[in-house]
């Protein structure tokens, strides 16, 4: 195994281990949505893929 | 004739929330040239991967130890220059792969358009509906975790379906982030612009990474 991929491994572990905890305080504090504020985001979301599968798919 | 009564408090709220959005993104496109530059710069001198790693890393290191210790003072511009910089440089041997390619200028153009076209887009909703997108935070924050987790096992496993999927996932949740990140500075959520910068410039570079894998995954 070259040593890009132990480096890569590495600081992927990292990110984990500064992430986890703050996702925990994030996911604690994140204020409750309605059907319709999901309904807001998740559309914009999935013009996005739809865009993207055009671009993939056009050429 | 009926009219809505702004108090003084909520109108300085309003002039504080503008001044926010006007600084970030004047910081944000001077940024994106200047991370163009260097990675013009990193292209034409034509570095190796090894480099190119040592430079994420270190713009890592800025932005984990330094930034949030400079970003409420005139060195945070620095420090984000510094940031974008490293980063920027770090996509030259990425770009010179691709573009090595037959079509490859294409490719590249492509997902350089597509990045702006999502970015603009997503903007331009959250500003004008105005919503609150900070709900979406745990989710992000849990579907950035499974990508980090899913990337972590396919260094080892380099399974081809999961090497799709990570940048597919990738350009949803940076998606959804450019939509919480855009809501936090309308809505007073963050008010500092240098922090904020930092915040909208990975996503960018995040997007634009990931629609490069896609596409040229596709062309293989």
């Amino acid at each position: 195994m070259d040593w890009m991929k132990i480096v890569s491994a590495g600081a992927l572990v990292l990110m984990l281990v500064v992430l986890i905890p703050r996702a925990k305080d994030v996911f604690a504090n994140t204020p409750r949505a309605s059907g319709s504020d999901w309904q807001a985001a998740i559309l914009p979301i999935v013009v996005v893929m739809g865009f993207v599968a055009f671009l993939l798919f056009s050429r | 004739m009926s009219g809505t009564v702004i108090s003084p408090r909520q109108e300085a709220a309003a002039l504080a929330s503008n001044k926010v959005i006007r600084n970030t993104y004047t910081l944000l496109a001077m940024t994106l040239l200047f991370s163009a530059l260097t990675g013009a710069v990193s292209m034409t001198m034509g570095i190796g991967s090894g480099a190119s790693m040592v430079m994420s890393l270190a713009a890592l290191g800025l932005i984990w130890l330094v930034l949030p210790r400079t970003a409420n003072s005139a060195a945070g511009i620095g420090v984000v220059f510094a940031i974008t910089g490293l980063l920027g440089a770090s996509l030259g041997p990425m770009l010179n792969t691709y573009l090595k390619l037959p079509n490859g200028t294409e490719l590249v153009m492509t997902a350089l358009g597509g990045t702006g076209v999502i970015f603009l887009g997503l903007s331009a909703y959250a500003l004008s509906t105005k919503r609150d997108f900070s709900f979406m935070g745990g989710f992000l924050f849990v579907g950035m975790l499974v990508v980090l987790g899913a990337s972590l096992l396919n260094i080892f496993l380099e399974m081809p379906l999961l090497q799709l999927m990570i940048p597919a996932a990738v350009v949803m949740l940076m998606s959804g982030f450019i939509l919480m990140d855009t809501s936090r500075m309308i809505n007073g959520g963050d008010t500092n612009y240098v922090m904020m910068t930092v915040s909208l410039y990975l996503n960018i570079f995040n997007i634009f990474i990931s629609l490069l894998q896609l596409l040229g995954a596709r062309r293989d």
